[in-house]
C-alpha cells in the first residue's frame, strides 16, 4: 500500500478579490500527524473546505489512497472516510449528547447499537461521556469530545482538526493529545491545522508551511526549531524600514495597566492583564493571529464592549475604562473598527448620513436636536476631497463604494474631527493596494500632527512599516513592546505562535 | 421543456424604484385577483370593481366617511412605524387603542357634567398616556428580561379587551342605560368637533394630520429620528455611534402606544361618544397592514391609509348592493398584504434567468 | 358539587376545548421547527366553513373533514410558499393569513348561515385528540425525523451545515399546523356548535397561540394547557350561578397573564432549554448566509 494517503497536486482556488490557494502541492504520509502551519489568510481554512467538500477547487486534483477524490458534501466526505473536527461546533444546545450523536451520522443507527458503539469508544479513547446530558452543560473540551466521537463513530482514516485547542484549557489540551495518540497508534492519519508553534513540535511529525496562498515548505519537523517555522511563517520582510520617531513627544497620553475581561464563552478570548502605554505622536502596533484577542480588545478600547472589565485604562489621566464610545468622542478619541458596512458605516444611509454616525463635540452638526445637514454636507465633501474618495457624489449610498474608498472615507471622518487618539483595527484589510498607501500614509501624517495611534492588525508588514513600537497579542495576553526599528523577525514569529511569553 | 430558469439574485443595493414601486404592484395585483374573485361568483367583475371602489367615494358624504375611517387607521400606522423601522414586532396596537380609549373615555365619563375648552384635550393626553403605558409592558420585559415582544403585545390586546369589557358592563356601565354593556355618554365638552355639518369627520383628523406630520419632521431632520433609523439598519453600528439601545426601545414603544391610544380615544369620543364593547373593527390589526402598505413613511402611510379605509367601504357598499358579506373588506386586506409581502422580494433581489444545461 | 356534577363539568371541558388541543398541536409542531405562523384564527375559520359547505352539499361527514384539513394545507401551503421561499416576514404574513381567512370563510358561508345539519359525535374527536398529541410526542422524542425537527428549531444553521433541509422541514411542519387547525374549525362547525356563523371561531386561534408558549412547546402539555384553559372560562360561566360575585373578565384574563409570565421565564437562555424553546423561532433562514 502506498505510504501516502493523501496527494495533493496543484490545487487552486480563487474569489473575487483574492487567489486563496495557488496550485498548493504537498504530500501527507499515511499514520502521521501532519501539521498545516500559517497566519490568517494563508489559505488553510480554504484548503481544508475543498478537502471536506465544502468549496469546490477552480484546478488541481486530490488523491485519496490512490483514487482520485471528488467530493460534493460533507456527508460524501465521511463516506469516504474523511472526518473534520470544526474550530467552532455545530451542537445543537438543547439536546442531549445521544440526540447530538445521531444527528450527526448519516447512517441510520438504532439506539442500543449506538449506545453500545458509544461506549466502545468512549472506553478505547478514553473519551468519557454521559450521554443523556444536555449539550448546554457542557465545557467546550467536552463539547469538543462529542465532535469527536461524533466523527469517530463513523470510522476516519484521515481526521482534520481545525485549530482543536483554541478553545480548550491546558488540562483539557493534555487530554485531547492522548486521544490523538491513541488514533496514531491505530494507524489512523491526522492533518493538524494551527498556528501555535510549541503545538506543531511537539505534536506533529511533518509540516507544511501555507503563505499568501502558496506552500512555502512541506518537510520533516526534525530539522526544525521553532524560531526557524516562525521566520518561515511570516516570510523575507522587511526592506529598509523608513519610521520616523524624531517627532514622537516623551508625555504618554494612554494607559492601559493589568486590564483584563472575562467573557464566560468559550468563543470569546478572555483578556489578561494587558498593559502598555502610547506617547504623543506614537504610532503603537498590536500584531497577532486572529481569534487571540483582537476584537474584544477593540470593543474594550472602543467602549462598545464594556462589562466585567478590571485593571485601568486612562486616557491623558482620565480614567475611561466604563466609558461608552460617545462618552470617548467626548474626549477626541476616534475609532475604526474593523468591519465597515454594518458597523462604522450603515451600508443603507448615504453617505452625509453616515457622517453623523461618530459625532464630536466640536462638531456643529446638530442645534437643538435637528440635525444641519448643509454643515454635514459640508464636512462629508471634505472628506471626500482630503482622502481622496473616489464616488459619484456624498449623497449616494453608502453601500456603493468600493471597500477601499470606503474606508479612506470613514477614516476621514475620524481623522478630520481632530482626535488626540485614533485606535484602528485592520486598516486595510480587504483594500486595494493603491488605497492601502494612501491610508498608511494618512495615519502617519495623523501621527506626525501629535495624535497617539493605537494599530491592531494582522498584518505584520503593514505594522512594520508603520508603527513605532510593537507588541503581540496571543491567547489573550499582550508580550512586551518592541521598537520597530530594533525588531528581528523570528522574535515577533515567535511571539505570534505563543513562544517566550511570560 | 423549459430552457431557461428563473432564479433569484441578491442585488447589490436594494432598488429604490422597486421600494416605491411595491406597493402600487400590490395593489393592482389585488384589484386583479378581486376582479377575478367576484367573476367566480358570478357578478360582472367591472360592476363588482366599481361597487367596491367607486362609488363608496362618489359623494361627499363618502369622501368624509372615507376619511373617518382612514384617520384612526393612519394614526396608528405612523405610530407603528416607529417601532417597525427598528425591528420591534409591536402587535398589540389594538390593545394599546382600547387603553387609550379606556383612560381617555374615563376622563370623558368624569366630567360628563361639565363644561369647559380643556375637557376635550385632557381627554386626548389620557388616551395617549394610557396608550403609551400600555405599551411600555412589552418594551420593558423586553428590555428586562430579553421577552419577545411579538407575544407579550398580543397577550395584552386581550387582556385590555376584557378590561374594557369589565367596565362597560360593570362600574361603568350607564345608569339609564337599559343593562346595554355601554357607558353613559361623554358631555358635549368631551365630544370631537364634527368639522363639516352633515358629515362625519371631526376633529381626529387635525390630530392626525399634525401626527403624520410631526413623525415626518421627526425622521428626516431630528437626531432621534435618526437614532431609530440607525439603530433600525444596523444595532452593531448604533452602538459604535453611541446611541442608547433601551432608550430608543422605550420611545418607539411609547409613541406607537400614544398613537394607537389617541386613536382609540378618537374613535369612542368622535361620533359615538362613549365606551361600549366593540369599539374598533380590527383597526389596530389593519393599521399593520396599513404600515407595511405604506413602506413605513409618513407620507406612504397617508395613501395607504386611503386605501385600506376604501376597502372597508367598499366592502359595506358590496354588503348592500351585491349582498355579499362585509367581511369581503379583508378579503381584499388579505390579499394586498400578501402580494405587498410576496413582492417585497423584488427590493432585495432580482430575477435572473439561467440556462439549463 | 357531587360526583356527577364533577363529571358533567368534565364532559364540557373536554368537548369545548378539544378545538384548541387540534389548533394547538399543528402550531406546535409548526414552531417547534422555528416558524410562527399568527394565522391560525383564519385556518380554523376557513376549515370550519369548508367543512360545513361540503357536509350541506355532499351529506358525507368524511369528505367534509377531509376537505377541512385539506383546505387548511392550502392556507399554510400559502403561508409556506410566501415564508420559506419569498422569504417574507413570518408575522406580517400569518397576520395577513387571518384577516384573509376571516374575509374568505364570511363569503364561502354566507348562502349557508342558518341552515341546519346534524352534529357528529364529539367524543369521537376527543379521542382523535388524544391520539395525535401522543403520536406527536412519540414523532418528537422517538424518531429520527422528529429529532431533525427539533434540531431545525434549535439552530437551523447548525442543522443546515449537517447536510439536513431546512426548508422541507420547517415545509412540513407549516402543512400539519395547517391540516390540524382546518380540523379543529371542522369540529366547531360540524361537532360542537353545530352551525356556521361568521367569525364563529371566535378567537380561539389567538387562545391556540397562548397555549402553545404556555405548553412550553411540549406535546403533551397543549393536553393540561387545553384544559386548563377550557377549564377557566367554563369555571367563569358558572360563577355567577354558584353567587360568586367576582368579575368574570378577570378570571379569562388568567391564560393571558400567565402565558406572558411563561414568556418572562422562558427569555432566560437556560431556562428557555430547560422549557425546550425553539431557539430559531421567527427568524427567518437564508441559505448560504
Amino acid at each position: 500500500m502506498d505510504n501516502l494517503i493523501l496527494k495533493i497536486d496543484n490545487i487552486s482556488k480563487s474569489f473575487p478579490r483574492v487567489k486563496a490557494n495557488k496550485n498548493v502541492t504537498f504530500n501527507i504520509r499515511r499514520n502521521s500527524v501532519h501539521a498545516l502551519l500559517g497566519e490568517n489568510g494563508a489559505g488553510k481554512s480554504t484548503f481544508v473546505k475543498i478537502l471536506y467538500g465544502l468549496l469546490k477547487a477552480d484546478e488541481g486534483k486530490l488523491i485519496f489512497n490512490g483514487n482520485i477524490l471528488n467530493v460534493e458534501s460533507p456527508s460524501e466526505a465521511r463516506q469516504k472516510k474523511i472526518g473534520m473536527v470544526f474550530q467552532h461546533f455545530s451542537l445543537f444546545d438543547s439536546l442531549s449528547v445521544r440526540e447530538n450523536l445521531i444527528l450527526g451520522i448519516d447512517n441510520d443507527m438504532s439506539f442500543s447499537n449506538l449506545q453500545k458503539k458509544v461506549n466502545e469508544i468512549s472506553d478505547k479513547y478514553d473519551l468519557p461521556l454521559d450521554l443523556d446530558a444536555p449539550i448546554n452543560t457542557l465545557s467546550a473540551g467536552q463539547k469538543q469530545r462529542v465532535e469527536i466521537v461524533r466523527i469517530l463513530l463513523q470510522d476516519p482514516e484521515l481526521l482534520i482538526m481545525d485549530e482543536p485547542t483554541s478553545v480548550l484549557t491546558p488540562q483539557e489540551v493534555e487530554s485531547l493529545f492522548k486521544t490523538l495518540n491513541t488514533l496514531l497508534k491505530e494507524g489512523r492519519t491526522i492533518l493538524y491545522i494551527t498556528h501555535k508553534l510549541e503545538e506543531v513540535i511537539n505534536l506533529c511529525e511533518e509540516v507544511t508551511i501555507l503563505r499568501d496562498g502558496s506552500v512555502i515548505e512541506s518537510s520533516m519537523l526534525e530539522n526544525e526549531t521553532a524560531e526557524s517555522l516562525a521566520t518561515k511563517m511570516l516570510g523575507k520582510k522587511l526592506s529598509e524600514i523608513k519610521t520616523d520617531y524624531s517627532y514622537v513627544k516623551n508625555s504618554i497620553n494612554f494607559k492601559a495597566h493589568n486590564v483584563s475581561q472575562s467573557f464566560n464563552n468559550p468563543f470569546n478570548t478572555d483578556l489578561k492583564n494587558i498593559s502598555f502605554e502610547v506617547k504623543e505622536g506614537e504610532i503603537f502596533g498590536i500584531a497577532g493571529v486572529a481569534g487571540n484577542g483582537q476584537s474584544e480588545l477593540m470593543g474594550l478600547l472602543t467602549g462598545e464592549s464594556i462589562n466585567d472589565v478590571s485593571g485601568s485604562i486612562k486616557f491623558n489621566e482620565t480614567e475611561i475604562k466604563n466609558f461608552n464610545p460617545k462618552n470617548r468622542r467626548d474626549l477626541s478619541i476616534a475609532f475604526v473598527p474593523e468591519n465597515r458596512l454594518g458597523h462604522s458605516a450603515v451600508p443603507e444611509l448615504t453617505l452625509i448620513e453616515n457622517v453623523l454616525l461618530s459625532q464630536f463635540p466640536n462638531n456643529n452638526f446638530l442645534k437643538n436636536g435637528m440635525i444641519n445637514y448643509k454643515n454635514i454636507e459640508i464636512q462629508a465633501k471634505k472628506i471626500v476631497n482630503d482622502f481622496n474618495v473616489v464616488t459619484p457624489g456624498v449623497d449616494v449610498k453608502a453601500s456603493s463604494l468600493s471597500g477601499g474608498n470606503l474606508q479612506k472615507f470613514v477614516i476621514g471622518r475620524e481623522i478630520l474631527s481632530n482626535p488626540r487618539l485614533l485606535i484602528i483595527s485592520h486598516p486595510t484589510w480587504g483594500i486595494d493596494a493603491g488605497a492601502e498607501h494612501s491610508i498608511r500614509k494618512s495615519l502617519i501624517e495623523l501621527a506626525k500632527s501629535g495624535t497617539s495611534v493605537i494599530v491592531i492588525s494582522q498584518d505584520l508588514d503593514e505594522l512594520i512599516e508603520i508603527s513605532h513600537r510593537i507588541s503581540v497579542i496571543f491567547n489573550g495576553k499582550l508580550s512586551k513592546s518592541f521598537d520597530t526599528n530594533k525588531i528581528s523577525i523570528s522574535e515577533i514569529g515567535l511571539l505570534m505562535g505563543g513562544n517566550n511569553f511570560d | 421543456m423549459i430552457d431557461f430558469i428563473p432564479e433569484l439574485k441578491a442585488r447589490g443595493n436594494p432598488s429604490s424604484i422597486m421600494n416605491f414601486s411595491v406597493p402600487i404592484i400590490a395593489v393592482t395585483l389585488t384589484i386583479i385577483t378581486g376582479s377575478i374573485i367576484f367573476a367566480i361568483m358570478g357578478f360582472d367583475p367591472f360592476f363588482a370593481l366599481t361597487t367596491f371602489f367607486i362609488s363608496p367615494i362618489s359623494n361627499s358624504y363618502g369622501i368624509s366617511e372615507l376619511l373617518v375611517k382612514a384617520t384612526p387607521l393612519a394614526l396608528i400606522a405612523v405610530g407603528l412605524s416607529f417601532c417597525f423601522k427598528n425591528n420591534l414586532y409591536n402587535i398589540g396596537a389594538e390593545g394599546q387603542l382600547t387603553m387609550g380609549a379606556v383612560v381617555g373615555g374615563g376622563i370623558g365619563i368624569y366630567f360628563h357634567d361639565t363644561q369647559g375648552f380643556w375637557v376635550l384635550p385632557l381627554m386626548v393626553c389620557g388616551g395617549a398616556i394610557g396608550g403609551a403605558l400600555w405599551a411600555t409592558i412589552p418594551a420593558f420585559l423586553k428590555i428586562r428580561f430579553n421577552t419577545n415582544e411579538i407575544l407579550t403585545s398580543l397577550m395584552l390586546v386581550y387582556i385590555a379587551l376584557l378590561i374594557l369589557d369589565y367596565l362597560v358592563v360593570g362600574p361603568w356601565k350607564d345608569p339609564n342605560g337599559f343593562s346595554f354593556p355601554k357607558t353613559r355618554k361623554f358631555g358635549d365638552s368631551g365630544r370631537m368637533p364634527i368639522l363639516f355639518s352633515g358629515l362625519r369627520v371631526h376633529f381626529g383628523i387635525i390630530i392626525t394630520l399634525i401626527g403624520i406630520f410631526v413623525s415626518w419632521l421627526i425622521f428626516s431632520k431630528t437626531m432621534l429620528g435618526y437614532q431609530l433609523k440607525v439603530t433600525g439598519f444596523s444595532p452593531i453600528a448604533s452602538r459604535y455611534a453611541g446611541f442608547s439601545q433601551n432608550k430608543l426601545i422605550y420611545i418607539a414603544f411609547i409613541i406607537a402606544g400614544a398613537c394607537a391610544g389617541i386613536a382609540g380615544l378618537g374613535e369612542v369620543s368622535g361620533p359615538i361618544g362613549l365606551l361600549y364593547r366593540d369599539i374598533s373593527p380590527n383597526y389596530g390589526f389593519t393599521a399593520i397592514i396599513v404600515a407595511f402598505l405604506g413602506r413605513l413613511h409618513p407620507i406612504g402611510i397617508v395613501f395607504a391609509s386611503l386605501v385600506i379605509a376604501l376597502t372597508y367601504l367598499g366592502a359595506e357598499d358590496a354588503q348592500l348592493f351585491m349582498q355579499i358579506p362585509a367581511a369581503v373588506g379583508f378579503v381584499f386586506q388579505g390579499l394586498v398584504l400578501f402580494y405587498l409581502l410576496g413582492a417585497e422580494l423584488l427590493v432585495n433581489y432580482k430575477i435572473v434567468f439561467r440556462k439549463k444545461i | 358539587m357531587n360526583l356527577e356534577i364533577i363529571l358533567g363539568i368534565i364532559q364540557i371541558i373536554l368537548i369545548a376545548t378539544t378545538p384548541l388541543v387540534f389548533a394547538g398541536i399543528g402550531e406546535l409542531v409548526t414552531e417547534k421547527t422555528g416558524v410562527l405562523n399568527l394565522g391560525v384564527e383564519g385556518m380554523m375559520l376557513i376549515g370550519a366553513v369548508t367543512a360545513f359547505v361540503t357536509l350541506v352539499i355532499t351529506g358525507s361527514y368524511f369528505l367534509a373533514f377531509l376537505v377541512s384539513i385539506l383546505s387548511g394545507a392550502l392556507m399554510s401551503g400559502l403561508f409556506a410558499y410566501l415564508v420559506l421561499i419569498l422569504m417574507s416576514n413570518q408575522v406580517a404574513t400569518g397576520l395577513a393569513l387571518t384577516i384573509f381567512g376571516i374575509g374568505l370563510s364570511s363569503m364561502i358561508g354566507k348562502q349557508y348561515i342558518g341552515t341546519p345539519i346534524t352534529g357528529f359525535n364529539p367524543y369521537f374527536f376527543v379521542i382523535i385528540s388524544f391520539v395525535i398529541v401522543f403520536l406527536v410526542h412519540y414523532f418528537f422524542y422517538k424518531t429520527k425525523l422528529g429529532l431533525v425537527f427539533r434540531a431545525v428549531g434549535e439552530s437551523h444553521h447548525s442543522s443546515h451545515a449537517l447536510g439536513y433541509s431546512v426548508i422541507k422541514i420547517r415545509l412540513l411542519g407549516i402543512i400539519f399546523g395547517g391540516c390540524m387547525c382546518g380540523l379543529a374549525g371542522s369540529y366547531m362547525s360540524i361537532c360542537y356548535a353545530p352551525m356556521w356563523q361568521e367569525n364563529m371561531i371566535a378567537g380561539r386561534g389567538w387562545i391556540a397561540l397562548a397555549l402553545v408558549v404556555f405548553a412550553t412547546w411540549k406535546p403533551r402539555r397543549i393536553l393540561v394547557g387545553a384544559y386548563i384553559f377550557g377549564g377557566v372560562s367554563i369555571l367563569q360561566m358558572n360563577l355567577q350561578a354558584w353567587g360568586v360575585n367576582f368579575p368574570g373578565q378577570f378570571f379569562n384574563m388568567a391564560p393571558y397573564l400567565v402565558t406572558m409570565i411563561v414568556l418572562v421565564i422562558i427569555s432566560s437562555n437556560r431556562l428557555r432549554i430547560k422549557l425546550s424553546a425553539p431557539a430559531s423561532l421567527t427568524i427567518p433562514f437564508f441559505k448560504g448566509r
